[in-house]
């Protein structure tokens, strides 16, 4: 028998080949599609007690929409409006600038989803949770540790926080620092209004910001 | 080096995988196989150097699982590569019930016959993904292909 495989398939055997190959793809179809979806749950979990997930998220249902939460092994270290940009951006920026390991997994995001839930059902004031500032840097960083520390239903003014984080003139590096902020909600930049009382901007929209200083008693 | 973060070769790749660890592990193994296949990816995904072939890369690893857990459950010796004289009878524990024995017949190849085959009958892999896949030439991975079906062949009626 000729044992080399012949690309245009002119061997005697080829037709018992051709009959063979259609057998095993129609039994493919006997394959399961999908593993259990148990599985992803362990692998996340597994990976998390290796070392190796570097980046856990999720995705929270809210008021303002659908937003991805994100954590490291150190804390928090992402929320994300995405009605301007899907989650895959939201995570090829985590994957740039943080790690490529990153796997969606509910449960290792089970605190933050729950104060988030707890602060928009006007249960909760305060979020208690673990803070990975690694998407921060330099002034910004020092401009949301600032913000950080503006109490619910209270605001302050972009030249105040420029203040706080020890550049009391730069109001507007100040402004773009907020722009920037990785952790929205969580980090109230939503709190810092111009002086005189004007809004000022909001990435994530005008209307959001709206919405979170009502929820928070500031507007009516 | 740009990589797609990891979610996304799961998302792609998991039911890709999870049918090669069912058709070449068995499906008592799948499980074990998958996770194994994964957790490996993960641990090595940050160094490496090209992304252009996730399916092979992912799949190689899962090669290598699947010829492990063959090895550590001891259910046979390790598969050699030569061409056993006709496709030994599967092993009642490894066929579920619903499940051609073709693939039961499948497994009971040469780890790289059992890959190739798979590759190239169900996800219809071209010849140069084989290759890499395998790390071999595109002519030994053709061969791999031949000699997994010939065997299959004989033990076979339509």
């Amino acid at each position: 028998m000729n044992d080399k495989p012949t690309p245009n398939g002119t061997t005697e055997a080829a037709g018992a080949d051709a009959a063979l190959e259609a057998a095993l793809r129609g039994s493919a179809a006997a394959l399961p599609d999908a593993p259990a979806p148990d599985l992803d749950r362990q692998l996340a979990e597994r990976a998390a007690a290796e070392g190796l997930l570097d980046v856990a998220y999720a995705t929270v249902d809210s008021p303002l929409g659908t937003l991805v939460v994100a954590a490291t092994p150190r804390g928090l270290v992402r929320v994300a409006y995405t009605e301007f940009r899907p989650d895959a951006d939201v995570l090829d920026e985590l994957s740039r600038k943080l790690s490529p390991r990153i796997l969606e997994a509910p449960a290792r995001l089970d605190d933050a989803r729950r104060e988030l839930d707890e602060y928009f059902a006007g249960r909760r004031t305060d979020f208690d949770l673990p803070i990975d500032w690694a998407l921060t840097r330099g002034f910004t960083s020092k401009v949301l540790h600032a913000t950080a520390r503006i109490a619910f239903g209270k605001t302050s003014t972009y030249a105040e926080v420029a203040q706080r984080a020890g550049s009391p003139r730069a109001v507007r590096a100040a402004g773009n620092a907020l722009g920037a902020n990785p952790l929205p909600v969580v980090v109230p930049c939503h709190r810092v209004l111009r002086t005189g009382g004007a809004l000022g901007g909001y990435t994530g929209g005008l209307e959001r910001k709206e919405f979170l200083l009502r929820l928070e008693g500031v507007l009516i | 080096m740009k990589l797609p973060p990891f979610q996304a070769l799961l998302d792609e790749h998991r039911v890709d995988v999870y049918r090669f660890c069912v058709a070449t592990a068995g499906h008592s193994e799948a499980d074990d196989c998958f996770q194994e296949t994964w957790i490996a990816a993960l641990r090595a995904y940050p160094q490496l150097r090209r992304a252009d072939n996730l399916r092979a890369w992912l799949l190689r690893i899962a090669h290598n699982k699947a010829i492990d857990l063959h090895r550590s459950r001891g259910r046979r010796p390790v598969p050699v590569e030569s061409v056993p004289e006709r496709a030994a009878a599967p092993s009642a524990d490894v066929v579920a019930d619903d499940e051609p024995e073709l693939w039961a017949a499948v497994r009971e190849l040469p780890p790289k016959q059992r890959t190739a085959v798979f590759c190239r009958t169900v996800l219809g892999m071209p010849y140069p993904e084989l290759a890499r896949l395998l790390e071999s030439s595109e002519d030994a991975a053709r061969r791999n292909v031949f000699e997994g079906l010939r065997t299959l062949r004989e033990g076979w009626t339509p």
